[in-house]
């Protein structure tokens, strides 16, 4: 597991539309029909300053290495983290901030 | 062989701007374990086939690795938005493949993720509105090499 990779604009205006990248290195292993034990992020969230604006509950088809794109308006003072929940509960976050003005 | 850069970038954007053709979900035959799965989600519901516009490949080189963009026609306002997309695999080992949480600080209803297709096979996207309608849409995806190994 590598750190999870976010793209942001650097700067927005107060309720412009913001595009939001992410991506984290993740096997995704369902252990439906191979060998290994199953290995799978259950949960993706995304909040604005402290509050959830989008989340993704992830099921056997998604796929490994997940990646999101969404749009948020963006809100001052535009502090963002990103949290991907393994199903044994481990969590993995990185954050991220656009400069609202 | 010559490509100017004017043609090569105008071919980029025709593969690029593929947007499949609806199927009727009601056309579909479902597995009992789909139809399950759906039945979860309408709760009851009758879902419209209107509003989704699904954007993938008709045929993928990876089934592991299938990019699919979902837009839904809403406004996003507090009042009118969508709040879930779930989408459900057809020809899957299991039916689930994810299901997405929106609120109205998301700007429109276009989301982006890859998907997992085991085959050739219908996927379906049904989007929940917050007053409790729901709309859905069907695509299918063919697939050079499946994508459930793992």
């Amino acid at each position: 597991m590598s750190t999870p990779r976010i793209r942001l604009p650097r700067s927005a205006s107060e309720g412009e539309e913001i595009e939001i990248r992410t991506l984290i290195d993740h096997p995704m292993i369902t252990a439906v029909s191979g060998p290994d034990p199953r290995n799978m992020l259950a949960r993706f969230e995304a909040t604005m300053n402290g509050e959830t604006v989008f989340a993704y509950d992830f099921e056997n088809g998604s796929a490994a290495n997940p990646s999101f794109t969404f749009f948020v308006r963006a809100a001052a003072p535009g502090q963002f983290t990103f949290t991907w929940t393994h199903e044994d509960g481990h969590a993995y976050s990185a954050e991220g901030s656009v400069r609202v003005s | 062989m010559h490509f100017s850069r004017r043609s090569f970038l105008s071919s980029a954007a025709t593969s690029a701007a593929l947007v499949l053709v609806p199927i009727p979900v009601s056309a579909l035959e479902l597995k009992p374990d789909v139809a399950e799965a759906i039945d979860a989600i309408l709760n009851g519901r009758e879902a419209s086939e209107a509003g989704i516009e699904l954007d993938a490949p008709t045929v993928a080189e990876n089934g592991a690795q299938v990019p699919l963009t979902i837009r839904v026609n809403s406004p996003m306002t507090s009042d009118d938005h969508i709040e879930t997309i779930h989408i459900i695999a057809t020809a899957n080992p299991e039916p689930g493949i994810g299901r997405f949480h929106l609120t109205p600080r998301v700007a429109k209803a276009e989301v982006f993720t890859r998907i997992r297709l085991a085959e050739e096979q219908e996927y379906l996207v049904f989007a929940e509105l917050n007053d409790g309608r729901i709309l859905q849409a069907a695509a299918r995806t063919a697939v050079s090499i499946g994508g459930c190994a793992t």
